[in-house]
Parts: C-alpha cells; sequence; structure tokens
C-alpha cells in the first residue's frame, strides 16, 4: 500500500503563548461574602500543571463550616439584595461580568491551559469565549423571564449549590452561574479540586464587577465538600456536572428534600458514518469527536460507527489525519492535544488501554513521541471490538476511540442505543431525510448532523437515561433556575 | 480505471471550513516559518498574462526569475515562468541555462471557449515553442451541461498533444458554484491525465482558496490511496502575501505530507508573492522590514 508520509521533516519550531502577563498568587481562599476567607480548617491542597507536574498554587480547603458560612451568605444576599433588585440592574452585572472576561480573555486562557493541561488553542478559541458568551447570552435573558415563560411568573429559586467538573473549568462554571445570576438566585459554586484556577479568578471579577457580597461564592475542595453544600439544607437546588456515579450518589442524598437539581453527567456517544458521507470532513468530525480536550469531553464521540462498506478507506484516512495532530506542550499554539488532567486521569485511561487489549481488540497509536514528564496520552484507537467490550460500554474520558462497523440503518440505531448514557450522537451523510430519521430515533439529549462538539449558549445541552436530566444552556437552562406556574 | 462521475465523492462544505480555521491556526516561528518561506519562494510561477504583454514585458519577467534579490545569496529561483503561447520562444530563450522552466497556458485561454481544433493547435504552438509545461482551462459549458466525457476527453487528447510537457489542467473553480462540483471536475482532471490540477486563470474571482485547495488535495490522496501515482496541485490567483502561502504549505502538509512538498509536486501562480516572500525572508533573517523599492518589481 502506498504510504502517505506525514511525519514530515518540516517541524513546527515552539511557539509558545507567553505567561509573563498572568497574575497567580501563591495562595487563594475561599470567596465568601465578596471577601477573601481564611478556611476553618487551616488546610491547604496543591494544584498542579498536569504537563509538568510543578505546583501552581495553594488551595483552600472547606469544610462544613466554611461551606455553612457560605450558604448563609448566599441565603442573606438572595433575601436582602439579589431578590429585590430589578431584573434590569441584574442584567446589567451579569453583562459586566462577560465584558470583563472578554477583557482578560488572554490570561484566563493561559491559567487554564496551565491547571488543566488543554492546549491554548482550545482555551483561547473555544473556552474562554464561549464563557463570556454564556454571560452575554443570560445577561439578555435577566428582564424577559416573563416573556420566556409567558403568564406562568417565573420566580427564582433561592441558593442554588453548584459543583462544576474539570475538564471545562472556566465553562462549566459560567454555565452555571450565568443563567442562576439571570433568574433572581445566589450561588454557592465549587470548582474541581484539580482545576480550581479559573474559578477563584472569576472571583477577581465578580469583585471588580461590583456584584453585591455573598451574590456568588466560590469554596475550593475535594468530595467531602461537595457533599456538604449537597447535603446542606437551606440550598433549593443543586446544579451537577460529572461522573454517573456522584450523580446517582447525589440523587440519593436529595431524595426526600425539596430540592430542585439539574445533573450532567457521563456519556459514551455513538458517531455514526455512512457510506454517503462526505468522508473528508467525516473523519475530522472523528478527530474533534474524542480528540477535543484530550477526550475529557462527556460528549465526546468515543463508539464510532461506520458502515461497513467505506471502513477500510475512512480507517486509512483517520489514521493519517491522527499522525498529523501535534501532541505536547499545552502552551505551544500548535499543540492539538495537550496533558492528560490528572496523574489520577491518567491511571483510569491506561487501566482501560489494558482492558481493551486483554479483552483481545487491536490497539493503534500514533508514533508521536511524548514528553518526560507530565502526565500525557497517545490519540489512541481500538479495532476489532463489539458491543460486548468494557472499552466500548463504559465512559474512559482520555483520548481513546472504539471502533466498530454496521450494515443497515436499524442495526446501527439499536447499537447506538445500547447503552447506558444518552447525552449526545453525531450522524453524518449527505442525505437529509436520513439525518431526521436518525435524530428521530437515537436516544440522546444532543445529536450533531455532520458536525460535531459544536456549542452555543442559545442551545439546551442534556442527557437521556444515566447522562442526567435537566437542560443547560438556551431558554430551557433557565427554568432549571426558577418555579414556573404549571410544571 | 473508469471513473463514475455521479460518484465521486460529496463534500461537506462547513466541515471543510472548520478544517481550515484549524490550519489557519497553526504558527510558524523561527527556522519553520523560513524553510516555509524559501519552499514557498521554490514553488512560484512567475507569471504574465495580460492582453498588453509584449517579448520585452515576458523577458523583464524572465530576468525577474532569475534575479530574484541578488543581494541575498542562497535563495532558491521560482520554480517557472508563465505566459501566453506567443511568448514561450522568447522565455525560454531568455531562460537559457537556467532550472526555471517555462510554463504557457494553452486551450483558449481563459474561457476555453473554442474547437478542439482550436485548443490543440494552441497546445502544439506552446510545445513546438518549447513549453514544458501547459497549463490548459477546461470547458466549464460543457461541464455544467452534464457533459463530463467531453470535458474528459477534450483533456485527455490536449495531454496528448503535450508530449512530454507537463500538464496542468485549470479547473477555474470560481466557476464552477460548490465544493461538490470541484471535487467531481478535480477527479475528471486526474483521470483523463493531468500531471497537475490548478484552480483558476486569475481572470474570474474568486481565484484560488484555502478551503477550494484543500478539496483538490483530497481529491489526490484519494487518487494516490487508489494508484499509488502523484498528481500535482496549483492553486492560482489572489495569494499576494506570504501568510497566505505559508497556509497553503501547511494545509499541504497536513493532508498529503513530505512528498508533495516540492515544486515538482505543488506550485503557486503569482505575480505579486514572490516579492512579499522575499521581504519577509529578509526580515527573519537581520529582523529589520526593508523598504518595498528594495526589491525589483518586473
Amino acid at each position: 500500500m502506498t504510504k502517505i508520509n506525514l511525519n514530515s521533516t518540516w517541524e513546527f519550531a515552539p511557539s509558545l503563548e507567553s505567561t509573563d502577563h498572568i497574575n497567580l498568587k501563591k495562595q487563594y481562599e475561599l470567596f465568601i461574602g465578596g471577601k477573601w476567607v481564611k478556611p476553618s480548617s487551616g488546610k491547604y491542597f496543591d494544584t498542579v500543571n498536569p504537563a509538568t507536574e510543578e505546583k501552581l498554587a495553594s488551595i483552600a480547603e472547606a469544610n462544613d463550616k466554611d461551606v455553612d458560612k457560605a450558604v448563609k451568605a448566599a441565603r442573606k444576599a438572595y433575601n436582602e439584595v439579589w431578590s429585590k433588585m430589578p431584573a434590569s440592574e441584574r442584567g446589567k452585572y451579569i453583562y459586566r461580568i462577560a465584558r470583563l472576561i472578554q477583557e482578560r480573555a488572554r490570561e484566563f486562557a493561559v491559567i487554564e491551559t496551565l491547571d488543566g493541561g488543554k492546549p491554548i488553542r482550545e482555551a483561547r478559541d473555544i473556552d474562554v469565549p464561549l464563557a463570556a458568551a454564556h454571560f452575554f447570552y443570560y445577561a439578555g435573558w435577566a428582564d424577559k423571564l416573563d416573556y420566556a415563560f409567558p403568564n406562568r411568573n417565573p420566580m427564582p429559586l433561592g441558593v442554588a449549590g453548584q459543583i462544576v467538573p474539570w475538564n471545562f473549568p472556566l465553562l462549566m462554571v459560567a454555565w452555571k452561574i450565568a443563567p442562576a445570576l439571570a433568574t433572581g438566585n445566589t450561588v454557592v459554586l465549587k470548582p474541581a479540586e484539580t482545576t480550581p484556577l479559573t474559578a477563584l479568578k472569576l472571583a477577581e471579577i465578580i469583585q471588580e464587577a461590583g456584584l453585591p457580597d455573598g451574590v456568588v461564592n466560590i469554596i475550593t475542595g475535594a468530595g467531602a465538600t461537595g457533599a456538604a453544600i449537597v447535603n446542606h439544607e437551606d440550598v433549593d437546588k443543586i446544579a451537577f456536572t460529572g461522573s454517573t456515579g456522584v450523580g446517582k450518589i447525589i440523587q440519593n442524598a436529595i431524595a426526600g428534600t425539596n430540592k430542585k437539581a439539574t445533573l450532567e453527567l457521563g456519556g459514551k456517544a455513538a458517531n455514526i458514518i455512512f457510506e454517503d458521507a462526505a468522508l473528508d470532513q467525516a473523519v475530522e468530525g472523528i478527530i474533534n469527536g474524542i480528540y477535543f480536550n484530550q477526550g475529557h469531553v462527556c460528549c465526546a464521540g468515543s463508539r464510532l460507527f461506520v458502515q461497513e462498506s467505506v471502513y477500510d478507506v475512512v480507517m486509512r484516512k483517520l489514521k493519517d489525519r491522527m499522525a498529523s495532530l501535534v501532541v505536547g506542550n499545552p502552551l505551544d499554539k500548535n499543540t492539538d492535544i495537550g496533558a492528560i488532567n490528572s496523574k489520577e486521569q491518567l491511571n483510569t485511561i491506561n487501566k482501560y488501554l489494558k482492558i481493551g487489549k486483554a479483552e483481545g481488540a487491536e490497539m493503534y497509536q500514533t508514533d508521536c513521541s511524548l514528553p518526560k514528564k507530565g502526565y500525557w496520552c497517545k490519540p489512541t484507537l481500538f479495532t476489532g471490538v463489539s458491543q460486548s467490550n468494557r472499552i466500548v460500554q463504559e465512559e474512559i474520558f482520555g483520548p481513546v476511540l472504539a471502533v466498530q462497523t454496521f450494515r443497515t440503518v436499524a442495526e446501527v440505531i439499536e447499537k447506538a442505543n445500547n447503552t447506558p448514557y444518552g447525552l449526545s450522537a453525531g450522524v453524518w451523510t449527505d442525505k437529509g431525510s436520513k439525518l431526521f430519521n436518525m435524530t428521530s430515533q437515537l436516544k440522546a439529549g444532543v445529536i450533531w448532523g455532520n458536525t460535531f462538539n459544536k456549542f452555543d449558549p442559545s442551545s439546551p445541552f442534556g442527557g437521556f437515561k444515566e447522562s442526567g436530566f435537566g437542560r443547560e444552556g438556551g431558554l430551557h437552562g433557565l427554568k432549571a433556575y426558577l418555579k414556573v406556574k404549571g410544571s | 480505471m473508469i471513473l463514475d462521475y455521479n460518484a465521486t465523492p460529496v463534500i461537506d462544505q462547513v466541515g471543510v471550513l472548520d478544517r481550515i480555521d484549524r490550519i489557519t491556526s497553526r504558527s510558524l516561528k523561527k527556522d519553520a516559518k523560513m524553510h516555509g518561506l524559501k519552499l514557498a519562494l521554490s514553488m512560484i510561477d512567475l507569471t504574465t498574462l495580460e492582453g498588453a504583454d509584449t517579448t520585452k514585458k515576458v523577458v523583464q519577467l524572465c530576468n525577474k526569475a532569475m534575479h530574484l534579490h541578488d543581494a541575498m545569496p542562497g535563495l532558491p529561483t521560482v520554480a517557472a515562468v508563465c505566459v501566453y503561447p506567443n511568448f514561450v520562444e522568447t522565455a525560454k530563450k531568455t531562460l537559457k541555462g537556467t532550472k526555471i522552466k517555462v510554463a504557457s497556458v494553452a486551450t483558449a485561454f481563459p474561457a476555453g471557449q473554442s474547437s478542439r481544433e482550436v485548443k490543440l493547435l494552441d497546445t502544439k504552438l506552446a510545445v513546438d515553442g518549447g513549453a514544458d509545461e501547459v497549463d490548459m482551462v477546461i470547458s466549464r459549458g460543457k461541464f455544467h451541461e452534464g457533459e463530463y466525457n467531453f470535458v474528459f476527453d477534450e483533456i485527455a487528447a490536449i495531454k496528448e498533444a503535450c508530449g512530454k510537457a507537463r500538464l496542468k489542467v485549470i479547473l477555474e473553480t470560481g466557476e464552477l458554484g460548490t465544493f461538490d462540483k470541484v471535487r467531481r471536475a478535480s477527479d475528471i482532471a486526474i483521470y483523463a491525465g493531468a500531471d497537475f490540477i490548478k484552480t483558476s486563470t486569475g481572470k474570474i474571482s474568486p481565484a484560488a482558496t484555502l478551503p477550494v485547495t484543500s478539496v483538490m488535495l483530497e481529491a489526490i490522496k484519494d487518487y494516490y490511496y487508489k494508484t499509488g501515482i502523484q498528481v500535482g496541485m496549483k492553486p492560482a490567483g489572489g495569494i499576494s502575501n506570504a501568510k497566505l502561502a505559508l497556509q497553503y504549505l501547511l494545509l499541504v502538509k497536513e493532508t498529503l505530507g513530505d512528498a508533495w512538498l516540492t515544486n515538482e509536486w505543488f506550485r503557486f501562480g503569482a505575480s505579486s508573492l514572490a516579492n512579499d516572500v522575499l521581504m519577509q525572508i529578509v526580515k527573519q533573517t537581520t529582523g529589520i522590514y526593508q523598504s518595498k523599492d528594495y526589491f525589483s518589481k518586473d
């Protein structure tokens, strides 16, 4: 077979984004009631750059007492200020946050890359602009809620406890805070313990924007801190994005209480390539589907289904495209795949690579070289797998693709739906009727047609089945933070 | 191998544009940039295709091709000069003793609205004059009428008339309308025997674009997958600065790889690109931008 050589002798020279302009403190306290407060435990933990394993800052660990303090601050702000403020005024504050994020976009992008390991290209072009876009979008809704829910008297819930994951640290904070504030709620938010920095930087912006004290409280810590938020009796609503396992624990914990919840959990999305698809663009979609953000994406297209008649050519094109992916220093502007978020996550991914091989699947990785320090995983795909394999059934949350084949529409629909998850799916075909047939039969919250991993604040996002419930984004995202008559 | 023109691959426009966004966000620095600039310079077909062209103008262009910027030693020359058939002999004579090729447009360039006989004679004129390369245009009217066999046969006939000269087939993508049609025209040209496929005459806007080039490169790749035979690519028209040229080269690098990163398989059809590339090379070397008047305009 004539092989295309993509390991070009024309190599990229390093093109590093500067870190001179960022401002990071050595130690971060808890942001409660508009002030930086020391944790009552006196304990701090490290947040680490996964690309170098170097410590970036000490982060305060909040315990039950601190959570209680934060919830009280949020309740006070809700009762005394935020719920009484005219909605148009609320909107102004949210607009101000959005603008300040834009003004400091470069700093946020660099810190996001340092703290989480994602390529600067993605932090700069996707995470930070989308975060600002969410604030802009929901700022516009603040004084138009009666138009969103006419004759249904929309009212805020009160204090929202929000827990966000480490894969899109700032963006997930924006998804949570922006609709909560627009609808008149106050917030206690906990970022993930491995990626707290951009949330804490956002606290600085919230101060700068002059948001009334206590409207947004940002507290840091691990699972126990999150549990304390979930279990606090004065929290009216829990919004959680993370693993299905923790989602189930939260469901159990709030059973029998009056707390509302939205859970955005795991996924194992089917990305389906039909023989009549635009194959070169579909290959690009496969790459975006699974290697975007090192595969740390709940809606990642981790199960690839290729129609048998085009299997050989798709695999060849896919492998050639994979060869041109640049893996390495996340601060390099040419990097396509950065560092795995944490040692723990790398161990999980490696465990699944072993399981895949032990199950008899054929593993393919590109022959890129990896940096010596830090946590890395080459872009990987498994062939010769089926629905019976664990690497097909379970969420790996890494740059690992499981490839299966199919023959008919009915077969691929059955296989695509044959999973406990139902967050997203992708369909690639040039035939519109086929696309609409698929979208009405696939059980997934988001279905992309001839594209993948596209996000917009105006579009609702959320899952079916064990991928969770409730929607974030769009008009639907408002409802999750409101009492409305007749529902 | 007979091609079923109605089964040529479909192209998704949004996906093509997304791919180009990834290419244009690449960042070339230092050695990598210098390497790319020199590569770009060596791939230029220095072009003059005006109604007002004269023998003296063509001689001046050839001089420019031979002496790009003698103030800086060690630079490559351009790949070729590209002229009308009646100037081929002049160009050939002027460039004698150099490695610079002479390319000639032919086949009733740029519209291609003429008979087969005239197009063959036009080609013969260029080849007899000593052209190393012939840049023909396809019959876009026939293509739009769905007369794909006509278009195919015409290319095959011109290819035969070219003899040893390499044939570049201009699709005039700005007149084709969709990426699907660009892909179909690319396949017809490749299977009919094109040595190169080329985007544009430079007389129609839009001329070359990155997305259209991406579609054509994928057609070349698919043909290579099937046959192991290389076909060259020439975007032409509208590529007037070094930054854009480098983005084209990155697109080639990530689509077809090393084997195409030479002037045997990739060319730029351009008239003003060379001076901007030269200016950037000097800037990379000295750290200072020079006045445009330090670079000769012919």
